[in-house]
C-alpha cells in the first residue's frame, strides 16, 4: 500500500465510505440516537485523521475504526452516566437487544455480522423516515448511509454546504425530538417506509441521471452512489420485489450512460441512442435483478413494471425492434398503479407506436386538459408528434411552437423550432 | 469507477477454508453493493500471438503459473483507494500470492 500522509488521508476515506454505514448503525443501536451515532463515528475518523498520517495505516483499518468508535460510545456513555438510563430504556425494546447490556456485551454486538447488517437496514430506514422533509432525507441517507461528506453532498445538489449542514442537523433534532425508534418498520408501516427508502434512492438517481446543470463533476457520482444504495438494499431486503425492480431500472439506466450524450454534448434521446455503447454487464445486472423481483411471485409495483419497460428497450437491437405492443401494456398496468398524466403521456407514446398514431391521440386527449400538465413541454410535443404522422400539419406546427415556449432547455427549443420550420 | 482486480496462479492450494473464507468475501462485496462480476480462470487456454499480421496459436497449459490469472473480480468503487482496501482484505484472508488492481478505462470512468 501506497505511503504518506496523503495516502493515509485517502485510506481513511476510503476505510470510511465502505465501513460508516455499519459503524453509524452499530453506535446507533447502542446509544439509540443517530445524531450522537454519527458524532461518535466522526471522533473515530477525526482520531484516524490523526494518528494514521504518523504511525501508518492499521492492518485492519475498518476494525480499527469500529473498535475507536466503541470506545468513544462507551466513554461517552460513562462520562454522562447515561449507561444506566440508556439500558433501562433498550430493556424495553426487541429482544435481541437484550445483547447491548452493559460495555462487556459490546464487543458481541458489534462483531456480530447478521446484527450488523440489520443495523444498516435500520439505519436506512431511519434516514429515510417519512416524518422527514425529501430534502432532509436525501441528504442525510446520503450522509450517514452513503458515507458522503457535507461538502460533497452540497456539490452534488448545487446548493450552498451550509445548506446541507443544517438539513442534517434539522433532520437528526426532528428523529430525536419525535422519538423515532431504531427498527425494522412493523409489517402494519412496512410498505410505506419502504416506498419512502425507494423514493429517496430514485430522486438520488434521478439528480445525478437528469442534471444538464450546475457543476457537474459530481453529478455521476449521485447515479453511482444512488445505484449502490439499491444494490446494498437488495441484500439486506432480499424479499421486497420493489427493491430489485428499482435497483433494475437503474442498472438498466445506467447502462445508456454512455449514449445518452453526443460528442457536442447535446443528450440523444432513447431511440436514436447507439445500442453498442450500452453496456451490457448492467444490462444484463438489470434483467438479474428483475428475475429475483418475479421470482419472489408477489404482486409487482410501479418499480417492477418500469424496469420492464426499460428491459424491453434493452432487449430491442435497434429502435425499430422495440416491442412497443409490450411497452404499451406496461404502461397500461403501470397507470392502473400509479395513475398520472405523466404515465399516461408515455402511454400514449407507446400506444402510438404499436397500434398507430390516432390511438395515441386519443390518450393524449384524454390528459391534455388535466391542469398538472399545462406548463408540460412534452404535452405539446408528444401531440404535435402524432398529429405530423397523421397529415395534420398546421395543427402539428402550433403545438411545436407551443412546446418550443414551454421548454427552459435550450437545445431542446431549437429542435422543436426547427421541426415546427420543417412542417 | 472500475476496477479489475486479478489473482494470479501459483499461490498456496485453495482448501475447503478457503474456499469457505472466499465465499464469504464475495458475500461481503455483494452485500457492499461493489462486486459487478467474479469468476475463476482454467489453467488451460489458447496462447495468441501477432506479428505483423500473421496470428500464432499455442495451446496452454501455461508454464509460467505465477504469470497467469487464475481469478477476478470486477469492482464497482467511488475511489481507487477503495479497490485496494477491498483488495487488502481479499490478500489478508488469501495470505499468499500475487495479484493486481487495475482501473478498467472507459466512458464510465
Amino acid at each position: 500500500m501506497p505511503s504518506g500522509p496523503d495516502a493515509a488521508r485517502a485510506s481513511i476515506e476510503a476505510v470510511w465510505r465502505l465501513e460508516s454505514a455499519r459503524i453509524v448503525g452499530a453506535l446507533t443501536r447502542l446509544v439509540r440516537d443517530v445524531g450522537l451515532a454519527e458524532e461518535l463515528a466522526q471522533d473515530a475518523l477525526v482520531v484516524a485523521l490523526q494518528e494514521w498520517p504518523v504511525n501508518g495505516v492499521p492492518p485492519n483499518p475498518a476494525g480499527w475504526l469500529m473498535t475507536t468508535a466503541r470506545h468513544r460510545a462507551i466513554d461517552r456513555l460513562r462520562r454522562e452516566d447515561r449507561l444506566a438510563v440508556k439500558i433501562a430504556e433498550i430493556g424495553r425494546s426487541a429482544e435481541d437487544d437484550q445483547r447491548t447490556h452493559g460495555a462487556a456485551d459490546f464487543d458481541a454486538v458489534l462483531d456480530d455480522d447478521a446484527l450488523l447488517k440489520d443495523d444498516v437496514l435500520r439505519l436506512i430506514f431511519v434516514a429515510c423516515h417519512p416524518v422527514l422533509s425529501t430534502e432532509a432525507r436525501i441528504a442525510l441517507t446520503l450522509r450517514v448511509v452513503g458515507g458522503l461528506t457535507t461538502d460533497e453532498i452540497a456539490r452534488a445538489f448545487v446548493v450552498p454546504e451550509a445548506t446541507v449542514a443544517q438539513r442534517i442537523v434539522r433532520a437528526k433534532r426532528t428523529l430525536a425530538d419525535k422519538r423515532i425508534a431504531f427498527e425494522i418498520p412493523p409489517p402494519a408501516e412496512r410498505a410505506a417506509r419502504l416506498a419512502s427508502v425507494l423514493e429517496v434512492i430514485y430522486l438520488i438517481f434521478n439528480e445525478g441521471y437528469t442534471a444538464t446543470a450546475g457543476s457537474d463533476w459530481l453529478r455521476p457520482e449521485l447515479t453511482h452512489e444512488a445505484l449502490r444504495l439499491g444494490r446494498v438494499l437488495a441484500e439486506l431486503a432480499p424479499d421486497e420485489p420493489e427493491v430489485h425492480g428499482l435497483v433494475a431500472l437503474m442498472e438498466i439506466q445506467s447502462s445508456r450512460n454512455a449514449a445518452r450524450v453526443g460528442p457536442d454534448g447535446a443528450p440523444v434521446p432513447l431511440l436514436e441512442q447507439n445500442r453498442g455503447r450500452w453496456d451490457g454487464l448492467l444490462i444484463r445486472r438489470g434483467y438479474a435483478a428483475l428475475l429475483r423481483a418475479e421470482a419472489l411471485g408477489k404482486p409487482v409495483g410501479p418499480y417492477v413494471l418500469q424496469a420492464a419497460i426499460a428491459a424491453c428497450h434493452a432487449r430491442a437491437r435497434t429502435a425499430a425492434d422495440t416491442d412497443w405492443a409490450a411497452i404499451a401494456a406496461l404502461y397500461g398496468s403501470l397507470a392502473r398503479l400509479t395513475p398520472t398524466p405523466v404515465v399516461e403521456l408515455n402511454r400514449a407514446v407507446a400506444v402510438a407506436m404499436a397500434y398507430g398514431p390516432e390511438r395515441g391521440l386519443e390518450i393524449v386527449d384524454a390528459v391534455a386538459a388535466d391542469p398538472a400538465l399545462r406548463d408540460y413541454h412534452l404535452l405539446p410535443t408528444v401531440r404535435g408528434d402524432l398529429l405530423a404522422r397523421l397529415g395534420r400539419t398546421d395543427d402539428a406546427r402550433a403545438e411545436f411552437e407551443r412546446a418550443a415556449a414551454l421548454t427552459r432547455n435550450e437545445r431542446e427549443r431549437a429542435v422543436l423550432q426547427s421541426r415546427a420550420a420543417a412542417l | 469507477m472500475r476496477f479489475l482486480m486479478t489473482m494470479n496462479g501459483g499461490g498456496r492450494p485453495a482448501d475447503e477454508q478457503l474456499y469457505a473464507a472466499m465465499g464469504r468475501f464475495v458475500e461481503e462485496l455483494t452485500q457492499a453493493g461493489v462486486l459487478l462480476a467474479t469468476g475463476g480462470l482454467s489453467m488451460t487456454g489458447t496462447h495468441m500471438s501477432a506479428s505483423g499480421g500473421r496470428v500464432t496459436m499455442t495451446d496452454g497449459p501455461y508454464a509460467e503459473a505465477k504469470e497467469t490469472i487464475v481469478s477476478f473480480a470486477l469492482l464497482d468503487v467511488r475511489t481507487k483507494e477503495e479497490a485496494v482496501e477491498l483488495s487488502r482484505r481479499f490478500w489478508a484472508i488469501v495470505k499468499d500470492g500475487e495479484g493486481d488492481i487495475r482501473q478498467v478505462l472507459g466512458p464510465e470512468g
